[in-house]
């Protein structure tokens, strides 16, 4: 219960902080962001956005891996762990679509503009909606968790041109990518996490990326362990 | 080893043949699909990017439409359970990856030359740079169909859930084979396409590994 | 005579989670008739299934060895010979190409004499250039012992084998299952009290679903 509270706590905090300390030019007390340039208001977005695209991709991984689990094993518990993470992933994986739209109509002007980021939250999108069709069409359990996952780890094998590759054979607009200007390789900004950011700006990200993780762990464990609870409840009413 | 893949390949070539499952719809398949975009397209010039991106679309749907036939036959009918008794699964792998690697070159063999033949912005200016970089995309978009097309073999609703899957799969290809068709219609250099085509190789190589290996998981039920 | 041995070591196997049956052991060596009986639904296909490797146990294993050494995976299938109301040969092609690709797929030599000496056996000799999808569904339970027999397995596999025979096609099939017990071992997974009069040895899979 305690830590549960201490989330609660951290969150709003987290919250609060993220969205009403203000941005000036020079921070001089604890309470003020600077200002980055090419961001500047806009900046407020990478304590929410940030996370929710982390946890997707966390989530993403941690159903590959359960589902590498699975095969080795074949124990359904495996594929209720993974299947709650992927439940879990989508839902993180569409609010770090709609905050990036947002966050990229008032910095780039567009809700979408193929970014290699925008590219790749996109086809992870299609992944894990592909995933949940696949798993609908299986009648039987034993199939539908190992189809499922072979298809997880295959998908997983398509990360690495994402992350890496995408982003160079693209032009990109993201903080942290590299432009073309003038026939030159510029950095617009650098990488998120070497961000033009402050002390305690950066502080407030990682507390915010930290609480975010809790609440998705959290949020996982309540996931599969009502996945299991419910399928023992279906086997002991067919025996009834 | 090689000798039984082959064998399976001959199989599937003459079962072909004789109930013509895939051909006679690829074929119209690839028709259509290209008078439709003649058709809205009419007399407009279009730009070299569009015509390269356009070209994969078509060639993109037509796998789509054709490739999954290789383990939905066997599956439909019931032979899947024949083949087991009969074969390992790696010569079954092999054996449908080699006929799905032949049935995409020819299919986009003939999507190739209709192109070049009916549109005006698709000149390839440096041959052997698309030579390789159909090749190597062609073994990709093939290996990967393959694996997916044994994965929804076993699952419902077939028809529609092949694209669904295949897609997230086949972007990073497909990317990466749109600039590089973009590449050689410009007449880039072998260096210019490089890291391009350094892609779609690990691509290629990737996906052969982590299919032969997980296909045993999806074909022992 | 082979030396050819099948063992199978606390086998279970679950549907999901449903059982279909666990704690399933037994041994046989070199040659003759196993009988595997069970109501319908009791899981005789799947054990059958399990055993010839196309499906895989939830529990324990299955060793299959030739001359004391085990079989692997990959090589399993040209030991075994199968024959099942719901195994399908390749409609568009003839009985003779059938077996024509199945001895190259599996990297068999191709016996004419024995193919034809089975042809002929199964009354299927006149028939053999015709396509399987004209065929009645006697016949193509026939051609399957012909699929079945024509590698000379040491492991032969019948699940209702004489579902959709005439008397005389059953009696052929006795006959078979009588001679090829001689040299070979014969797995017979069947409900008919004719069929199972041929086992040394029954297995009753009511015997192996106790939940406790």
């Amino acid at each position: 219960m305690f830590w549960k509270i201490t989330l609660f706590i951290l969150l709003a905090f987290v919250s609060v902080a993220g969205i009403a300390f203000p941005i000036v030019p020079v921070p001089h007390t604890w309470y003020e962001f600077p200002l980055i340039p090419g961001l500047k208001e806009n900046a407020k977005i990478i304590f929410f956005h940030v996370p929710t695209a982390w946890l997707s991709a966390v989530a993403f991984f941690m159903s590959t891996l359960y589902s590498i689990k699975y095969l080795r094993k074949k124990n359904l518990d495996d594929d209720a762990k993974s299947y709650a993470a992927a439940q879990l992933g989508i839902i993180f994986c569409v609010l770090a679509t709609i905050t990036g739209a947002v966050w990229a109509k008032f910095a780039w002007g567009s809700y979408w503009s193929w970014d290699p980021r925008q590219t790749s939250i996109f086809a992870l999108l299609l992944i894990y909606g592909a995933w949940f069709a696949l798993r609908s069409s299986i009648e039987s359990e034993e199939k539908r968790a190992t189809l499922s996952a072979v298809y997880s780890i295959i998908a997983f094998l398509t990360v690495p041109f994402f992350v890496f590759i995408m982003p160079r054979i693209m032009i990109g607009l993201h903080p942290g990518s590299e432009s073309i200007e003038g026939g030159k390789v510029i950095q617009t900004a650098s990488p998120v996490v070497d961000f033009k950011m402050n002390g305690n700006m950066l502080a407030i990200f990682f507390l915010s990326l930290i609480g975010f993780t809790i609440l998705y762990f959290w949020m996982w464990t309540i996931g599969y362990k009502s996945i299991l609870i419910r399928e023992k409840i279906n086997k002991q009413s067919i025996r009834e | 080893m090689s000798s039984k893949a082959y064998a399976l390949y001959k199989k599937d070539f003459y079962s072909e043949l004789r109930t013509r499952y895939a051909i006679n719809a690829l074929v119209m398949f690839i028709i259509v699909a290209i008078s439709v975009i003649l058709f809205s397209i009419g007399n407009e010039k279009i730009t070299q990017s569009l015509t390269s991106g356009l070209f994969w679309v078509v060639i993109f749907f037509s796998a789509m439409s054709g490739l999954a036939r290789a383990f939905v036959s066997e599956e439909e009918r019931g032979t899947s359970l024949t083949l087991h008794l009969i074969a390992a699964p790696s010569t079954i792998f092999s054996g449908k990856l080699l006929f799905n690697l032949i049935l995409v070159f020819c299919m986009n063999i003939i999507i190739a030359i209709l192109y070049a033949a009916l549109f005006d912005s698709f000149i390839i200016k440096n041959f052997a740079l698309f030579i390789v970089s159909f090749v190597l995309g062609n073994v990709g978009l093939a290996t990967a169909s393959t694996i997916i097309a044994a994965i929804i073999s076993k699952a419902g609703a077939k028809g529609t859930l092949y694209p669904v899957l295949s897609f997230p799969i086949l972007l990073p290809l497909i990317l990466t084979a749109v600039q590089l068709t973009l590449l050689a219609n410009q007449g880039a250099s072998f260096g210019d396409a490089k890291f391009e085509l350094a892609i779609v190789f690990c691509y290629d190589v990737i996906m052969l590994t982590g299919s032969y290996l997980l296909f045993d998981f999806v074909w022992k039920d | 005579m082979s030396n050819y041995s099948l063992k199978a070591v606390d086998l279970s196997k679950n549907f999901g989670r449903r059982l279909i049956f666990k704690n399933l052991n037994f041994e046989i060596e070199n040659c003759g008739v196993m009988g595997i009986s069970g109501a319908n639904g009791s899981g005789k296909s799947t054990l059958v299934k399990i055993i010839a490797g196309i499906n895989s146990p939830s529990g324990g294993k299955i060793i299959h060895s030739s001359d004391g050494k085990e079989i692997t995976y990959e090589k399993l299938h040209n030991y075994i010979g199968f024959v099942s109301p719901y195994l399908v040969l390749y409609e568009e092609f003839s009985a003779w190409e059938n077996l024509d690709y199945f001895a190259k797929i599996r990297d068999v030599k191709f016996n004419n004499d024995k193919i034809e000496y089975l042809l002929n056996k199964f009354l299927l000799f006149d028939r053999k250039d015709d396509l399987v999808k004209t065929y009645s569904s006697g016949m193509k339970q026939r051609l399957k012992f012909i699929f079945a027999l024509m590698h000379s397995p040491e492991l032969i596999i019948l699940d209702e084998p004489t579902s959709n025979l005439d008397s005389a096609g059953k009696d052929s099939v006795y006959k078979i299952i009588e001679e090829e017990s001689k040299s070979s071992i014969v797995i017979l997974a069947s409900n008919e009290e004719n069929d199972l009069m041929l086992c040394s040895k029954e297995l009753k899979l009511e015997n192996y679903k106790n939940n406790k």
